[in-house]
């Protein structure tokens, strides 16, 4: 009998069913329940609804059952933390159980509630168990201290806990005292200042006697703890790497490479001269290879360490080159990084065999390794001089092979070793010249014309070599571009008589037709050198180049530096400071190597040392989206940046926005401009509620009204139910709000107009406007006493109307308003008055009394006032309502000069709960989906078209193709010999894909290349195919032969195998279990 | 992508992150540049892949990079094959067992034997008195439980040792070293203090004795019990040895060694007719010694056909799934030559996909010897209670990495 029966049951109403066995009287089928609730828990299905009944479970002296409601309790108690208080009790007495097990399982589980409740009920037991007889006891509680300090530090301070948990690095239990240090450096994370770890040479000893006794692990943490300690000088430096070094010899990698590190950086303080350095030196080499002998994952690892290491110290792998020789077995990502170090450990007593090699590599399938291996050639010409000479001659050796990617790379390089070693090599340019025609990146291309430029002098046709380049000028990229334009002046420079017309031809191509700013700019600035003084152009041109260093790709040293601190972490194998990649202050902290003895710095080296500078407290936010330099300078300075974003300057938002409302306004009416983007509304009210359904009924097919009140510009509207001036600027209104980009604070709030002038009320004036606040629609009011008396007793009410709009409660003005008095008043409407239909539809009657006399005005509110903030409409729901609009309930508008893409202008609109649903791009077109949903119920979908390029085209793409939708997964073929197929594939996968809006990515597609047997005459390559079908497209690709019946069957494999894959996921997650155990037994043909 | 078991130790990750990872990693895998370490925002990941299951450790802050080989390491002991269905068999265990091999991102123990001692499969059945800490977790010496008893006491010592070579395709070893590993079977009652003597150059240079062959290694891995510190002053190997089965030591010994077996193969590919292979195998070792179950293994186009083979002695076998010929001599004597002929096939359509060039590798185990000439000169094993116990050795050279590039 197996537990895994437990992962397949899939009965509906299995929550009711547990709840009944967890309450049951026998063990045993308590014991199975509380064992499905986990296995349900492991496949993500929510079982929270049980927690009271799983916590019943807790009180058991089995303790099988007690480990499983523990980890249901870790689960859930922060999901439920009132019920998580039902717990305590149990923790408590479990941390008093005789059996050691249960009491250390008590606190382990204790810490891992995160509940703030639970906490304070935590601190008692965890102090008991602190001082514990029994070490297994002790050491959980030392780990349980960090895990509440992560929860809340102010408590674990206040309670003592963290001088307890100093007590316990002089445990007699070096297993303690590994925890102990572990905690502590955790903590030491988010307190960098705190000097939590107060190390000195007691502490050290004490820690150096531990190591030698704890477990691996145990080690490792000493280990790390012991490399943030600087030594006084270096004599105690060199007796701590002498009690270090025996770890080397470790079985466990994770040890070695912790010693490792502690040797890197200790061993900066050691004068050169001595001894012991050069032993060390020795001792480093061997374990470091042997690393390599581990799984490939591993060897990765200890080879982005070697990376580093090999950097910061070469001579200490200098005589391991062979180690690092590729094998064909190796995985990709092992072979690049052992090329790397290759390269860098090339020396002149090694290159001969590093040549062999490398040239061997170059011949191999894997593209990128192929590339790197042929630009390591030219690396080692460049690093060494003395085997320059044989390095162009493998480079040429390669070029004959005709392979394309390897001509490319092998010419980019060539290049390069041009620049190192200048009138040496040119001999081989009429083997290059060969070339040309088969360049197609624009690397080798830019390569190959700095190379024509360079050496025009002694390439006879030049000219016409850059003639061939320039006929496709601006189909280059700008690497090209910008390369050609130099490569031709110079020849003009070189030969000025034939070339005349070549070099105006380039230059009014670079600054006439040209938009690249660099490129223009490039171009004036030779012409007018040209023109002015060619002397001095020449001069400027031809001069001479400076040296291209050895190494180009070194780390940046204070980096270096703070990575050799890292050793063995993320950050020795990403090469960036934790900083860059860690969120939240931990880890943040910035290490540095320590001083070398004798230098200046050595006196106050525990304060430079203790490698926590004050920037740790710097913003989190600002630091980690830095690169790796970047975020080295901020934490180089000591200063700590101010905390707040920098603020974009408010007077630039401001503008935009006025910018932007009033260019929308003024443009609502007037269509003589040319229109920027396009609106499409489509108005629909699929089911209105009862009360409104008559007083709407004229609008349920006319519902243009609303349209209307959306755009304003009625286009093919039905009259009479035409513009209504003070809704008109309605969408331009709804784009001004916001202000910035990605601001969605709320909804647009117009300004207060006066809709009582004192004149008609008796000097009472009453001004205001409509906001919606939180949900709720608020009419603010402002009422002016403009009469020579005190006004008492307000009161407010409405008359019917369209939303049935009505106060939510009495107006409140509670003080007599005396003359010349002002008071702003904000009174929350409700939607559950009376209804009637207004003209036009958002006016309001309202009827104001006071002491008195009754006053009564009309005013108009925003429609956006009526969007509700849960309107936004499922995809599914939406793309089935879209469809079955009839058209008369359509509306288009236009809104022009309106300078929003699409996500700005999506943010700005949600700001006032018009939701975009989905969003895709056609061309140059931005196509938003979007819902709102109005107060009585009623949903209006809108299509935003978002144009960029072409504003005229307003077609409708009549793409509803009814046929298209119902397939249940697609094969797209086409030729791989011909480009249009293709293109037509490229149009029909967009077409399934509008038209599955929504379930888009369920729907299998498999685009297949055909004729494979014609491989030759394809248009371009497979790669570049699949790698857009793959990627860009999420589509399954294959190539085939039906000719030679290649492929064939696995095509159709291939397509079962996704359709059957994206049908299961769509099911229940156990179901889709199910699934996949039986895949070992699914087999297509 | 299913996950079978998600322990979150810190609360820190949300644990829909997992699901960026399988994109992650098909992404990589198209563009060719697979990594096992990933990272998706400010969570990573570190995958490695036991036979098509991913095991994954998600970190958000720095962590140490060794620890997701472990747990792996460790179930495989527990449950002999990992898969899927023992998982989800035994998902109470794994629970448990992930549950002490970390704390809160500390790695705790990961000795599996320790382990099996307090979690057990059977975890109902578990009557009160077993259920104590066994005191080995939190003692320094962690690897071995007190109070073992064996009516014969012995301990069985394995010398194996894995040779690697690289030989390029005009004849010339590129790289060639040894990697050998000590490994121990202990049935030894009580607390036994070990002491091993091997041949090492440098201890019988400390000791000033140097008689006979000796063996400098280049680099020495110990098990934890070994006192590290003692090894590093003296080159004594002194431990308390863990019960069972156990790796007591690895070494590296980069000295040049003859490749045992020479290959030598001409391979001539005749475009759209035929493929024609020479392989010459010859035995550099001593006549006594006898290597078995020698494997060498030939690539061939992937798109070759009609296999015919003539071989002087063993078996030759076409593996089209790998693209291999397998040529089998179950027993192979020290100075001996063999030769195996092949011929294949082509067809007169091209594949212009290109294919790599993999070398020939060899599979072969030569018992009774060692190549680097190590020994075991003695193990001393004293006990308290003074039993006299039998130390057993054998030794055994074995091809590890064993790789030999053509030229075709």
């Amino acid at each position: 009998m197996t537990d895994s029966k437990y992962f397949t049951t899939t009965k509906k109403g299995e929550i009711f069913e547990l709840k009944a066995e967890l309450n049951s009287d026998k063990k045993e089928k308590k014991k199975e329940a509380v064992k499905k609730v986990i296995a349900s828990m492991t496949v993500g299905k929510d079982v929270s609804a049980l927690f009271p009944d799983v916590v019943n479970c807790m009180q058991t002296d089995n303790l099988e059952l007690k480990k499983l409601v523990y980890l249901y309790l870790m689960n859930y108690a922060k999901s439920q933390p009132d019920m998580a208080i039902m717990a305590v009790n149990t923790f408590v007495k479990d941390c008093e159980d005789p059996n050691p097990l249960i009491r250390a399982l008590a606190v382990r589980t204790m810490g891992c509630i995160r509940v703030d409740k639970i906490t304070e009920y935590l601190c008692e037991p965890l102090r008991k168990c602190l001082k514990d007889e029994d070490p297994y006891v002790r050491k959980t509680a030392a780990v349980c201290v960090a895990k509440l300090h992560d929860i809340n530090a102010q408590l674990v301070e206040d309670q003592g806990f963290l001088d307890t948990l100093k007590d316990l690095i002089s445990d007699s239990n070096p297993m303690v005292v590994a925890n102990a240090v572990a905690a502590l450096s955790e903590i030491a994370e988010s307190h960098p200042n705190s000097n939590l770890l107060d190390l000195n040479p007691q502490t050290i000893n004490k820690l150096l006697t531990a190591l030698n006794e704890c477990t691996e692990w145990g080690q490792i943490f000493i280990l790390d703890c012991l490399a943030n300690y600087t030594p006084r000088d270096d004599r105690e430096s060199q007796s701590i790497c002498e009690r270090v070094t025996p770890r080397l010899s470790h079985a466990n990698s994770a040890v070695v490479l912790s010693a490792v590190k502690v040797l890197m950086k200790f061993m900066e303080m050691l004068p050169k001269d001595l001894d012991y350095y050069g032993t060390l030196l020795k001792k480093l080499a061997p374990p470091l290879v042997t690393l390599l002998s581990a799984e490939p994952e591993l060897q990765y690892v200890a080879l982005r360490n070697i990376n580093l290491i090999v950097q910061k110290r070469p001579e200490i792998l200098k005589h391991e080159m062979k180690v690092f020789f590729v094998k064909y077995n190796d995985p990709i990502y092992v072979k690049l990084e052992k090329l790397d170090i290759m390269i860098r450990l090339a020396s002149q007593a090694n290159i001969a065999q590093v040549l062999a090699e490398l040239k061997e590599y170059a011949t191999e399938v894997d593209v990128d390794f192929v590339r790197k291996a042929v630009r390591a050639i030219g690396r080692c010409a460049i690093k060494v001089e003395q085997s320059a000479e044989r390095c162009v001659s493998t480079l040429l050796d390669l070029i004959q092979t005709k392979v394309n990617y390897v001509v490319q790379e092998a010419i980019v390089v060539i290049k390069d070793i041009f620049r190192k070693y200048p009138n040496k090599y040119e001999s081989v340019i009429a083997t290059l010249c060969e070339n040309l025609d088969s360049l197609d990146e624009p690397e080798a291309r830019a390569a190959m014309i700095w190379i024509v430029g360079e050496y025009a002098e002694r390439i006879d046709n030049a000219d016409e070599l850059l003639e061939s380049f320039l006929e496709g000028f601006h189909d280059e990229s700008t690497q090209v571009q910008l390369q050609l334009l130099t490569a031709i002046v110079k020849l003009f420079l070189k030969k000025p008589t034939e070339t005349q017309e070549l070099v105006q031809q380039v230059l009014s191509l670079a600054t006439q037709d040209s938009d690249n700013p660099d490129l223009r700019d490039r171009g004036y600035i030779y012409w007018r050198l040209l023109s002015t003084d060619p002397v001095a152009a020449k001069e400027v041109v031809l001069a001479e180049k400076p040296l291209i260093s050895e190494e180009t790709d070194l780390i940046e040293p204070t980096l270096l530096d703070e990575l050799i601190c890292h050793i063995g972490t993320l950050a020795s194998v990403y090469h960036k400071p934790p900083s860059a990649f860690v969120e939240g202050g931990r880890g943040v902290q910035h290490k540095r190597l320590p001083a070398r003895a004798g230098s200046g710095e050595s006196a106050e080296s525990p304060d430079v040392g203790q490698a926590v500078s004050a920037v740790s407290d710097a913003p989190p936010a600002v630091i980690p989206s830095q690169g790796d330099l970047l975020g080295d300078l901020l934490n180089l300075d000591l200063a700590p940046p101010t905390s707040n974003v920098p603020p974009v300057p408010s007077s630039m938002q401001m503008g935009a926005m006025d910018l932007l409302g009033g260019g929308l306004d003024s443009l609502m009416g007037d269509e003589s401009e040319t229109s920027a983007s396009h609106y499409r509304t489509e108005v629909q009210s699929p089911q209105p509620p009862e009360c409104s359904e008559r007083e709407l009924g004229g609008d349920v097919g006319g519902s243009p009204a609303m349209g209307v009140s959306l755009g304003g510009a009625p286009v093919g509207m039905p009259a009479g139910l035409g513009a209504a001036p003070a809704v008109g600027g309605g969408l331009g209104d709804l784009f001004d709000l916001g202000g910035g980009v990605g601001v969605t604070a709320g909804s647009y709030i117009p300004p207060k107009t006066v809709w009582l002038p004192a004149m008609k009320a008796k000097g009472l004036e009453i001004s205001g406007t409509f906001a919606r606040r939180s949900g709720v629609i608020h009419m603010d009011l402002s009422f002016t006493n403009k009469a020579m008396s005190v006004m008492t007793d307000f009161a407010i009410q409405f008359n019917k109307n369209s939303f049935g709009l009505a106060p939510a409660g009495p107006l409140q003005v509670l003080t007599p308003l005396s003359p010349n008095q002002t008071v702003d008043v904000s009174l929350p409407l409700s939607t559950t008055g009376p209804v009637m239909k207004m003209e036009p539809l958002n006016n309001l009657q309202v009827a104001v009394k006071n002491n008195i006399d009754v006053f009564y005005f009309s005013c108009q509110y925003p429609i956006s006032l009526l969007f509700v903030e849960d309107g936004k409409m499922d995809r599914q729901v939406f793309l089935a309502t879209w469809k079955d609009i009839p058209s008369e309930n359509e509306a288009q508008f236009q809104i022009k000069d309106c300078h929003l893409n699409s996500d700005a202008a999506s943010n700005k609109l949600q700001g006032s709960n018009i939701f975009t649903v989905a969003k895709r791009t056609v061309d140059t077109q931005d196509m938003l989906y979007q819902s709102v949903k109005l107060t009585n119920g009623i949903w209006m979908l809108a299509e935003l078209r978002i144009q960029t390029g072409n504003p005229n085209s307003t077609e409708w793409l009549d793409s509803r193709c009814r046929g298209v939708r119902n397939a249940s997964a697609y094969i797209l073929v086409y030729d791989i010999c011909c480009v249009e197929s293709f293109e037509y594939v490229k149009m029909i996968r967009q077409q399934i894909v509008d038209n599955r809006e929504g379930s888009s990515s369920e729907v299998p597609i498999l685009v297949v290349g055909s004729k494979r047997d014609l491989q030759r005459h394809r248009f371009t390559q497979r790669r570049a195919i699949s790698v857009l079908v793959k990627k860009t497209w999420k589509c399954g690709y294959v190539e085939c032969s039906a000719k030679y019946n290649w492929h064939v069957l696995l095509l159709f494999k291939e397509l079962l195998g996704i359709a059957v894959a994206r049908g299961l996921r769509q099911n229940h997650a156990s179901i889709r279990l199910q699934g996949a155990l039986q895949r070992n037994r699914c087999s297509v043909m | 992508m299913t996950v079978l078991i998600c322990r979150n130790y810190k609360g820190d990750v949300d644990m829909s992150e997992i699901d960026h990872f399988l994109t992650l990693l098909m992404q990589q895998e198209e563009e060719g540049l697979m990594c096992p370490v990933i990272s998706h925002g400010s969570v990573h990941f570190m995958w490695i892949k036991h036979i098509l299951y991913y095991f994954d450790c998600l970190f958000t802050s720095v962590c140490l990079s060794f620890v997701c080989m472990f747990p792996v390491q460790v179930f495989t002991e527990y449950f002999k094959e990992l898969e899927e269905e023992s998982i989800q068999d035994n998902f109470v265990v794994v629970y448990e067992l992930l549950d002490e091999l970390m704390d809160f991102g500390f790695p705790q123990t990961t000795d599996s034997k320790i382990l099996q001692e307090y979690i057990t499969q059977e975890g109902n059945k578990l009557e009160v008195a077993k259920t104590k800490v066994p005191t080995t977790v939190t003692n320094a010496v962690s690897w071995r439980s007190e109070g073992l008893k064996y009516k014969k006491n012995e301990v069985f010592i394995d010398v194996i040792e894995s040779i690697n070579v690289l030989v390029n395709a005009n004849g010339s070893v590129m790289s060639s070293d040894i990697v050998g590993s000590i490994k121990l079977k202990t049935m030894l009652s009580g607390m036994p203090e070990l002491r091993l003597g091997l041949n090492d150059r440098v201890l019988f240079a400390l000791t000033g004795r140097d008689k006979g062959k000796t063996v400098a290694m280049e680099d020495v891995k110990f098990h934890q019990c070994v006192r590290l510190s003692r090894f590093e002053s003296d080159r004594t190997i002194s431990f308390i040895p863990p019960d069972g089965e156990s790796e007591l030591m690895s070494y590296r010994i980069n000295t040049h060694v003859k490749p045992l077996i020479w290959i030598e193969s001409v391979i001539e590919k005749f475009s759209h007719s035929r493929v024609e292979i020479m392989v010459k195998a010859k035995g550099q070792f001593k006549k006594q010694s006898v290597a078995n179950n020698v494997e060498v293994r030939v690539p061939v186009p992937s798109d070759a056909d009609t296999p015919k083979f003539k071989t002087s002695t063993g078996h030759a076998k076409y593996v089209p799934e790998k693209n291999l010929v397998v040529w089998t001599i179950k027993s192979f004597p020290g100075g001996k030559e063999f030769l195996m002929r092949a011929h294949f096939g082509l067809p007169s359509v091209e594949n212009d996909e290109m294919e790599g060039k993999p070398p020939i590798t060899v599979k072969f185990e030569i018992p009774y010897f060692t190549v680097s000439g190590i020994q075991v000169r003695y193990m001393k094993i004293i006990e308290k209670s003074g039993y006299q116990a039998l130390p057993w050795v054998r030794y055994i050279t074995q091809s590890g990495d064993y790789q030999l590039r053509t030229n075709a």
